[in-house]
């Protein structure tokens, strides 16, 4: 199967470790993984913050970029959530406004084939043990997109109980927002910063050394706020935990 | 321009994309959800209703037709009440065991005058099992509305089981709209402090419910 | 006692020309322990319950389309089911009239009321003349209008705002009723009992002797509804006190403040929504008490009865074709109970009557985006897709206020006053609009992307504590994270997609 990896702009600019451990996780499970250059944004701070038309050609740039691929794999609940969710909105809005199908025609096929991580590994690759090793007590923020956005459901947390020497601890408030919110966090900083605070004591509450979700973004907001904190926990990607191995350790 | 025409003019305007031939209502909306939930035997549903009006801090008795009249009496007696309020078209053996004097509702009583009744005893139209919901219609073993919410306590008769219904969709069915319509679940309550919920208000802060078996209907006004 | 000391619901705090813009109204409230604390406490415990009443129902997702269905198409034929309220309403007895805006309803009501020679009403909780200012103008024309049920008994009692659709005084804990009603009441008439305390059913038994005597000889009851019924002509109040039997039922003459939206096609699509409001609002599986009524009936209740139908902006948010599914809105305050930013922020951040996530949508519809809290109301949300969950009639909360920032952000044609105008972009929004575009642009040309990225990745020793400007709404609370030392494009690049890192 041809899969491309549509990694984000956050994860390629600030996270490359992330990248890193989903082609290696892929790898391992036997996936022809390739990461077309040309890939940029979804377009997802644009439409959230009030700019669809600037969003537009960035969704276009999306549905040719991946266009022939199988599968498009993404370590980002949010970003899937704008691909699987809103492209077929930001199609159907064009045509409404006398813009013609062009857009909508072009999304239409990356759609459907495209999988948040987890997804991709549960329903796709029909795993859950994906031979993994992660010696740490963790806890899992299902971030909001993946969770109601996409319904990941428990997906993440069956991914995460199969990882040998993990021991997954329940977080209280799992599924309240973290208070990211992309831009909602710099125009709303004081209830972002609150909403942060409140999820990181949560968290520091269980006792885990990893605060573990699937969106990097949740989690510069979340890490920012702990190490402002100084919070002894730190937060990792899913994809790192799931790309660890006895061999091959996490950072 | 008078405002009605200027509102529906707003409206139809805004309404212009609307097609001419839009689902029509019958179409529109789907009746996918249940008619009731779960089936229940006829005394499988009377025995929900209790719970579930006992669960809304309302008291329920259950007797037989014969025992209706001595259960009544001990209820008033039992809250000391002094007077009671009868609607018109109340059975009158459900009252011939107590001493309480009887106040018949006048036309012209002002709701200072049934302030001073201590208790209510009346039938009703309809009760709800699946939500513990009792609904008062107006006719005559019902009286009008106030003589079920000034007076403090409330003693409701319900026919079982032919007039217990398990649903809120079931019960409307049954219920005629023009009548005014007061539907009870439990004494007056309030979650307005903290959003935790207190019983007693300004409607009855008694409502006891009797589940009578056998007792014939009431007659017509 | 006047007026002008009172916080009137759809105006702004004394003292202030217009409501400060969200982020400014939350920055206090956030850190409000108190606030937090009755906040906190109030929509955890609701949510729980809600959630429980919810799961006793199989067929939660079948009510929740039909209820979203329903109120579709009673909208896309709003005019027709106008007409029918009215024959309806007249022929069982009633009399109607049109308000098409705030002005006009307040005027006809205080018409009304002069009319019976009365100077004192009695109200049930309702949110049509909440937003309105009834209240208000009825004190103008020498009127006083009693609020009934408890927690607007709350804030009348302390001239506050109402911060909570079901709850106003949701910001208030017992203690601090206590205090209002023991100072306040004998203001107003029954005085409190000397020796209240602060549980919670002695509050009640305070105010239900309180407000015993103003129905008993109440001669004017005002209300609004949560349905009306365009089939019957039958309006439906739901209500838990008996305060709204007491004044629905008691006075000579009832008054009736009711949205267009609020109405449903036929009789039976009430079987709809009395299993949905009761779950979302109080968690009950019934309210204590719902009361039912179609033009008057002799002998029994009001003779005198007026429905008085309000637009106030109703009829321009139904013209867009994105933002009219907020008019699907039933008043359960689910949405509210399940917001992050709400229980933070606090009802009165909110600037109007409809705080929290339906607030942030209705508001800048029903009043416009000109002024500064409405135009920053579609932001105050994370758009995480809680209220949207809960909603029993599904309204797609994320999705309008997306859409109003848009409106804000970009400007477009929209309907005011039943009029097509042209929006310009509010203001301040300049040099973000600057930044999405270049974005953008960057965006489209992965060779520029790829520049800044390899520019960041040169300076990223310098990883400041604190950024100045618009940054620092960052990093006043939250460190930025470490630069890599490459971008991912150069490491795939680099390594040809990691096969000669591999061993």
């Amino acid at each position: 199967m041809r899969v491309a990896l549509f990694l984000t702009c956050v994860n390629d600019t600030l996270y490359p470790d992330t990248g890193r451990a989903v082609v290696r996780l892929l790898r391992r499970l036997g996936v022809d993984v390739d990461f077309p250059m040309a890939q940029t944004c979804c377009g997802q701070a644009h439409y959230n913050t009030g700019y669809r038309h600037e969003a537009e050609p960035l969704a276009r740039r999306f549905g040719e970029v991946f266009a022939d691929y199988e599968a498009i794999v993404t370590p980002s609940g949010s970003c899937g959530a704008m691909v699987r969710e809103l492209y077929p909105r930001l199609g159907e809005r064009a045509r409404a406004e006398g813009r013609g199908d062009t857009l909508e025609r072009v999304l239409a096929p990356v759609v459907p084939k495209t999988y948040e991580l987890t997804e991709f590994l549960v329903d796709v690759l029909e795993v859950t043990d994906v031979g993994a090793y992660y010696p740490h007590t963790v806890t899992y923020h299902p971030t909001c997109h993946g969770l109601r956005g996409l319904g990941l459901g428990d997906r993440p947390r069956r991914l995460l109980q199969a990882v040998r020497g993990l021991d997954l601890v329940e977080l209280p408030g799992a599924d309240e927002c973290c208070g990211f919110g992309g831009t909602f966090a710099v125009k709303n900083p004081d209830v972002s910063a609150a909403m942060g605070a409140d999820k990181v004591r949560n968290a520091e509450s269980t006792g885990a050394e990893v605060l573990c979700a699937g969106d990097n973004s949740c989690l510069m907001h979340l890490g920012g706020t702990m190490s402002r904190l100084r919070t002894r926990m730190r937060p990792v990607h899913i994809a790192e935990i799931l790309a660890s191995t006895e061999e091959d350790p996490a950072a | 321009m008078s405002s009605r025409d200027r509102i529906l003019g707003r409206v139809r305007r805004a309404l212009a994309g609307v097609p001419r031939d839009d689902t029509p209502y019958e179409q529109a909306v789907p009746r996918d959800y249940q008619r009731r939930h779960g089936e229940r035997s006829a005394a499988e549903t009377v025995d929900l209703l209790a719970e579930n009006l006992v669960d809304y801090r309302a008291v329920v008795h259950r007797c037989d037709a014969a025992g209706l009249p001595a259960l009544i009496a001990h209820l008033l007696g039992e809250r000391d009440s002094t007077g009671v309020l009868v609607p018109p078209g109340l059975d009158e053996a459900w009252l011939s065991a107590t001493a309480v004097q009887q106040v018949a509702d006048r036309a012209d009583a002002t709701p200072g005058e049934l302030d001073r009744v201590d208790s209510v005893v009346t039938g009703c139209a309809v009760a709800i099992a699946e939500t513990g919901t009792i609904v008062l219609d107006g006719s005559p073993d019902q009286g009008r509305r106030r003589v079920t919410l000034v007076p403090d306590h409330h003693i409701c008769v319900v026919r079982v089981p032919e007039q217990v219904v398990s649903s809120v969709p079931e019960a409307l069915e049954r219920l005629t709209p023009a009548h005014p319509l007061t539907w009870i679940s439990g004494p007056s309550a309030t979650s307005d402090i903290e959003l935790d919920r207190v019983e007693g208000v300004h409607g009855p802060r008694c409502l006891e419910v009797v589940l009578v078996s056998g007792a014939r209907p009431a007659r017509l006004a | 006692m006047s007026t002008t000391d009172l916080g009137m619901p759809g105006l702004p705090p004394p003292g202030r020309p217009e409501f400060p813009p969200f982020p400014e109204a939350a920055h206090d409230a956030v850190r409000d322990e108190r606030l937090r604390g009755n906040l906190r406490h109030a929509t955890h415990t609701i949510r729980a319950k809600r959630a429980r009443a919810v799961a006793e129902v199989s067929d939660w997702a079948e009510l929740r389309e039909a209820g979203r269905r329903i109120k579709d198409h009673a909208l896309r034929h709003l005019d027709r089911y106008l007409v029918r309220v009215e024959e309806a309403v007249t022929a069982a007895g009633g009399t109607v009239h049109w308000a098409a805006d705030a002005e006009e309803a307040n005027r006809i009501v205080a018409g009304l009321v002069k009319a019976t020679g009365e100077r004192e009403v009695v109200k049930v909780k309702s949110m049509a003349t909440q937003e309105i200012g009834l209240n208000e103008a009825l004190e103008a024309e020498g009127i006083r209008a009693y609020e009934t049920d408890l927690a607007e008994l709350i804030v009348q009692l302390g001239k506050d705002r109402p911060s909570h659709i079901l709850v106003p005084a949701i910001h208030r804990n017992r203690g601090e009723i206590r205090d209002i009603f023991r100072s306040e009441m004998s203001e107003w008439g029954r005085p409190a009992p000397a020796d209240l305390t602060d549980t919670p059913a002695e509050l009640a038994e305070a105010a239900r002797l309180h407000l015993r005597e103003k129905f008993l000889r109440a001669k004017v009851g005002i209300s609004g509804a949560n349905f009306v019924v365009a089939e019957t002509g039958t309006l439906v109040v739901v209500e838990s006190e008996g305060n709204g039997r007491m004044c629905l039922t008691l006075p000579e003459t009832l008054i009736s403040v009711v949205g267009i939206e609020k109405i449903v096609p036929t009789w039976r699509d009430l079987e709809v929504f009395l299993q949905t409001l009761p779950r979302s609002s109080t968690a009950e599986r019934m309210n204590p008490y719902t009361s039912m009524w179609t033009g008057t009936t002799d002998g029994d209740g009001p003779r005198v009865f007026h429905l008085v139908l309000l637009d106030n902006g109703r009829t321009d948010t139904l013209a867009d074709e994105v933002g009219r599914q907020a008019l699907r809105c039933i008043r359960c305050s689910a949405c509210l109970n399940v917001c992050p930013v709400y229980e933070r922020a606090g009802g009165h951040a909110y600037g109007s009557v409809y705080p929290g996530p339906i607030g942030a949508i209705l508001s800048p519809q029903l009043r416009g985006t000109r002024s500064a809290i409405d135009a920053s109301l579609p932001y105050a949300s994370s758009l995480c897709g809680a209220c949207y969950e809960v909603c029993p009639v599904a309204i797609d909360i994320p999705e309008v206020l997306v859409h109003l920032r848009e409106r804000v952000a970009q400007g477009g044609e929209v309907t005011r006053g039943g009029n097509r105008v042209v929006l310009r972009p509010a203001r301040g929004h300049g040099a973000e609009r600057v930044a999405m575009r270049a974005a953008r642009w960057a965006f489209g040309h992965p060779g520029a992307l790829r520049g800044g990225q390899r520019l960041a990745a040169r300076v990223r020793r310098f990883r400041p504590r604190t950024l100045p400007g618009p940054g620092r709404a960052w990093t006043g609370t939250r460190d930025l994270p470490a630069l890599p030392a490459e971008p991912f494009r150069d490491w795939w690049q680099r390594t040809h997609g990691g096969e000669e890192e591999e061993k």
